[in-house]
């Protein structure tokens, strides 16, 4: 970019929250399924219908805009957005413009250099999902399908606080970590379930008025927003010196081109004629109701991390790894608890976990292993029960099948041989096999005894004591 | 006595006493549509096998005892706006010419269960805008009493059904006198309830905040008998009201001793027509005779009510009638080149002028610019008028005046000047915008024949108010 | 103060109401909508300062379902009606994104 022009960037994040059912109606949000399958006449628009709200939305959002610092808006509405699309059955979006549940909020963020800035949220609202439009090249049609239609969403609109693409991703990643750990929605940019519109202007540095912005869409990765805010910095800056001026415009953003064209309409006259909808009466969020939902408000990482620290003695950077999922946070948690021994628990993690996220390209919120298994796990090590090589390999199956490691070492005969007698016994005929490595020890070449504890641990299928062969060698070698 | 001449709750005991089958009553409806439906279109859609059918199960539901409610056996028609599952239900429209519900309105599913048998759907204003039944897509219904005048609308199907005894009983909406008015103009008896009474699931939506179903009927103890089985709370809606009671009968009791009757100086200006008005007050000394308490009063803001009532219900109509659009159901233009044009075409070539007059209008006062000056305006003037009520009630127990300002008019005379046709309504609306309930009831005849109607309305939830003093009123008549 | 409606006006409320008008019609929602606003317009004589928009004549709130699943496969009666429909899916004209 230019030194002499600033961005200026607002964001609107959708989000979809994690009800079993739809913002209106008993039909399920699961994905998948055959087109229409998970509709009803009033996901689907049919005359006579009436939508009836899910509670679970409603405290879905204010938790969202309590951990979001927001002052939660105690007699808020639905109103009627108007306009005519086929993803859209009624031809009217139910959303909120006039009362929004949450309004005034700001969330921290911390840069990647370590600078903090804090970024204010202007409202959140509650609103309906559209359906999906498939195009079929063949028959010069598109497909709709009314799953979606419904789907319970918050919409997360901040104030123009951020100035640059680095910002933008330490903002979403802040939203997605917090409602994460709220548990109102998976937040995958991916998958759609969260989805950032992005409005942006440019202004010469130290400019008092914002510039005319647009708003980009159709972003489905961090990286794609990356890419996005910067083709469209230099797209305005463009025609801002070449004398033009930026018109005030949707744009949908082509990832695979790297290119956005607008999504302009003659047939669209941006004229939405919100208005209360007489089908729904209005939401009243009591003192009570929403102390009941602040109580349920879970610890968030800033607190997690101090907690941490203070409780566990573990290191800044495994906590800060630990605490970015609350899954993981949780693992932690529950499996600390049992095996007593937190250390062990948070190496778990940020090695063989990790690793096998990693390998597996998996995130975090899909792990299923339980952490009673993985405490049960540590535990055998402790006991001396298996040693550190079989423990690997026993991990990568609670890891991928959550098998109870007690039983699994028993049924496939892992235990640690412990018994000197018959580790003494082992080691004497290795030591009788292996008379050229043992000469070459006994003329100083120590690392041949390497050598002979990996054929005592060959001859033992990997089960002894790593420690007691190594010690009954040292002795017997002399 | 033929059978026809039986009301609903009459003709109920019958096939309840074995007296009658509900197959009989069928046949003799049949009978009667078969004479008089071809001058009077009454009927939308009429499946005569079904209805048989239908009526052959409640003959033997009620044999069995399983069927064992005031309507059992009882043939009704419903208004062409309530969904019907399996059955064609077109709100008179061409955009719905083809719509079959996959399931039925609350309503018409109480009436099921009570045992009431479906005849058809009857015929009405486009949507339900309109008050004369010309505006449907179908031809114009004709008024039993003198078939050279409208029936009333929008539900002038229903009432002319009714009155020509081509049903029993029907059902009917009520945006801004849609019973009411039918009933007058066609002599029977309508009630709206108040608002949230009726579950509105299944109706398809005209003024979602003024909307509201209700019976049209041959008598006032049919009108109770009726709310009775239609009025409950439904989940389904989440404008429907958890009432105290869901009591109506108990209401039809001979007694309007000190019962307090308010009659609006200001129903009775200019515009309202020297026999109605001389009918209305008629009326009213016979309830005072009766033990009423009679007096004048100024009910005020008579006048916004029109401008309010029109600014909201076709606000709410343009967003209800987005869902019309060839997409999922109903008419779909032949030729169109890309969506926004199947749209248009979709639209215009299903929606009937009334119609595409009232989504214009309404389209323009929620646009940009105007939403404040003209609809939170009215919402605004609503909660005045609402005010103006709780006043007036605060002293009466009934508001008493005229259903309409003439008695029915005749065929093609309404709809050349909307703003006329539109001030027809000045006495009916106010009852939609404050919510509250209001009964029509004959009360006598204008020097050419047509009945002439009587209005009384009731604060919120005191529909036995009005059901009281209309059974008073009625038997005192058959006195006389 | 009586409204004049323009062409422009007609021509961008039958945008948003996604209604085409013939010439004929479009002259006559002219007249008609100039003169029902004029009517409407009767509402500004009164001083409703202070005086809250009434939606709902009943104080109703919080009417609300749980988050149970209902609904089972609605595929076919959402489909019944359809127009055109290929599967379980509508079929429209194509969209442009």
């Amino acid at each position: 970019m230019a030194k002499e022009y600033e961005v200026v960037i607002g964001l609107e994040v959708h989000v979809e929250l994690a009800t079993k059912t739809k913002i209106f109606c008993g039909c399920s949000t699961a994905f998948g399924g055959a087109p229409n399958t998970h509709t009803c006449p009033v996901c689907t628009g049919m005359p006579g219908s009436l939508p009836v709200l899910n509670k679970k939305v409603v405290e879905y959002a204010a938790a969202v805009g309590l951990a979001t610092n927001c002052t939660i808006t105690q007699n808020c509405k639905f109103d009627r957005k108007n306009y005519f699309y086929p993803d859209n059955p009624q031809n009217y979006q139910i959303s909120q413009l006039y009362l929004p549940i949450c309004r005034d909020g700001h969330v921290d963020i911390k840069l990647p250099d370590g600078t903090e800035k804090t970024i204010r949220i202007h409202e959140i609202h509650m609103e309906e999902d559209a359906g999906k439009l498939v195009h079929d090249d063949w028959e010069d049609a598109s497909l709709v399908d009314y799953n979606r239609s419904g789907v319970p969403l918050i919409e997360i609109v901040s104030e123009p606080d951020m100035r640059s693409a680095e910002e933008v991703i330490a903002y979403l990643d802040k939203l997605r970590m917090t409602i994460q750990y709220l548990g109102a929605s998976d937040c995958k940019l991916q998958e759609g379930s969260m989805r950032a519109d992005v409005n942006l202007s440019v202004r010469k540095m130290g400019a008092a008025e914002f510039g005319t912005r647009t708003e980009t869409k159709n972003l489905n990765s961090f990286s794609a927003i990356a890419r996005a805010i910067e083709n469209e910095t230099a797209r305005q800056i463009d025609l801002i010196e070449a004398g033009e001026a930026v018109i005030q415009e949707t744009r949908r953003w082509d990832d695979d081109k790297a290119y956005s064209y607008a999504m302009r309409s003659k047939e669209d006259a941006q004229d939405y004629r919100y208005f209360p909808d007489p089908d729904l009466v209005p939401v009243n969020i009591s003192d009570e109701w929403l102390d009941e939902i602040r109580s349920r408000q879970p610890e968030f990482k800033d607190e997690k991390m101090a907690r941490y620290k203070e409780e566990f003695g573990l290191p800044d950077y495994d906590i800060s790894i630990i605490t970015d999922s609350k899954k993981l946070a949780d693992i932690f948690e529950a499996a600390a608890a049992v095996c007593n021994n937190p250390k062990k628990v948070s190496n778990w993690i940020m090695g063989e976990t990790m690793r096998l996220l990693k390998e597996k390209e998996m995130d975090a919120t899909e792990i299923t292993f339980s952490p009673e298994n993985l405490a049960k796990l540590i535990n055998l090590v402790e006991d001396k029960a298996i040693n550190g090589s079989v423990a690997k390999e026993v991990f990568e199956h609670v890891f991928s099948e959550d098998i109870d490691p007690d039983k699994y070492i028993e049924e496939h005969g892992l235990k640690q041989v412990n018994d000197e007698g018959a580790l003494r016994a082992t080691v004497e005929k290795v030591i009788a096999d292996n008379q050229q490595s043992v000469e070459d020890y006994r003329n100083g070449k120590k690392q041949a005894i390497g050598y002979l504890v990996g054929q005592t641990m060959k001859a033992m299928g990997g089960k002894a004591n790593p420690g007691m062969v190594n010690k009954l060698l040292q002795e017997l070698l002399g | 006595m033929s059978l026809l001449d039986l009301t609903a709750v009459e003709l109920a005991k019958k096939i309840k006493a074995g007296e009658v089958t509900a197959v009989e009553a069928m046949e003799a409806v049949i009978g009667q549509i078969e004479k008089t439906e071809h001058d009077l279109n009454c009927y939308v859609t009429f499946d005569k096998e079904k209805a048989l059918a239908k009526a052959k199960e409640a003959d033997e539901a009620v044999k069995a005892g399983k069927l064992t409610g005031a309507l059992a056996g009882v043939p009704v028609a419903i208004k062409d706006n309530m969904c019907t599952e399996g059955v064609l239900t077109t709100c008179s429209s061409k955009i719905l010419g083809n719509f079959v519900p996959t399931f039925s309105a609350d309503a018409v599913e109480r009436l099921e269960q009570a045992g009431a048998v479906m005849i058809g759907k009857t015929n009405m204003d486009e949507f339900a805008m309109g008050s004369t039944t010309e505006t449907s897509a179908f031809g114009a219904t004709k008024n039993p009493r003198n078939t050279e005048h409208v029936p009333g609308g929008s539900s002038g199907g229903s009432a002319a059904a009714v009155a020509a005894n081509e049903c029993f009983f029907a059902l009917g909406s009520d945006t801004g006198g849609s019973i009411r008015q039918p009933a007058s103009y066609c002599g029977v008896v309508g009630l709206k309830p108040t608002y949230g009474t009726v579950s509105r699931y299944g109706l398809i939506a005209y003024g979602s905040s003024l909307d509201q179903i209700g019976p049209l009927c041959k008598d006032v103890t049919d009108c109770a008998t009726i709310m009775e089985v239609i009025a409950g709370h439904d989940v389904k809606d989440s404008t429907s009201i958890k009432r105290e009671e869901y009591d109506f009968t108990s209401a039809l009791v001979r007694d309007v001793k000190g019962m307090k009757i308010g009659i609006p100086r200001d129903y009775f200006m200019e515009g309202l027509d020297m026999e109605v008005k001389g009918a209305v007050l008629a009326a009213a000394k016979v309830l005072e005779e009766k033990g009423a308490i009679v007096e004048e009063f100024d009910l005020s803001l008579v006048e916004y009510a029109i401008p309010t009532y029109y600014t909201i219900a076709t606000a709410e109509a343009s967003s209800n009638l987005e869902r019309f659009d060839g997409v999922k159901y109903g008419y779909r233009t032949k030729d169109f080149d890309g969506l926004h044009n199947m749209y248009k075409k979709t639209r215009s070539e299903g929606f009937g002028a009334e119609v595409k007059r009232r989504i214009m209008l309404g389209s323009f006062v929620l646009s940009s610019g105007y939403y404040d000056a003209y609809y939170l305006k009215a919402l605004r003037v609503k909660a005045l008028i609402k005010k103006a009520f709780d006043e007036a009630f605060a002293k009466y127990d009934i508001i008493l005046g005229p259903v309409a300002p003439t008695t029915a008019p005749k065929l093609g005379a309404s709809l050349s000047d909307p703003i006329k046709m539109y001030l027809g309504d000045i006495y009916t609306i106010s009852a939609n915008l404050a919510g509250i309930p209001g009964i029509s009831i004959p009360c006598g005849k204008d020097s050419t024949g047509l009945p002439i109607g009587l209005q009384m309305l009731g604060d919120c939830f005191k529909e036995k108010n009005l059901l009281r003093a209309a059974f008073t009123y009625e038997q005192a008549c058959r006195e006389m | 103060m009586a409204n004049v409606i323009s062409d422009e006006t007609i021509e961008y409320v039958g945008i948003l109401a996604k209604l085409e008008l013939s010439d004929d019609e479009k002259e006559a929602a002219k007249k008609d909508m100039a003169s029902m606003l004029d009517h409407f317009d009767k509402l500004s004589e009164l001083d409703t300062t202070g005086v809250e928009p009434m939606s709902h004549v009943f104080h109703m709130e919080n009417v609300m379902r749980e988050d149970e699943v209902t609904n089972g496969d609605g595929s076919e009666a959402a489909l019944a009606n359809a127009p055109e429909r290929k599967d379980t899916a509508f079929v429209v004209p194509k969209t442009v994104d």
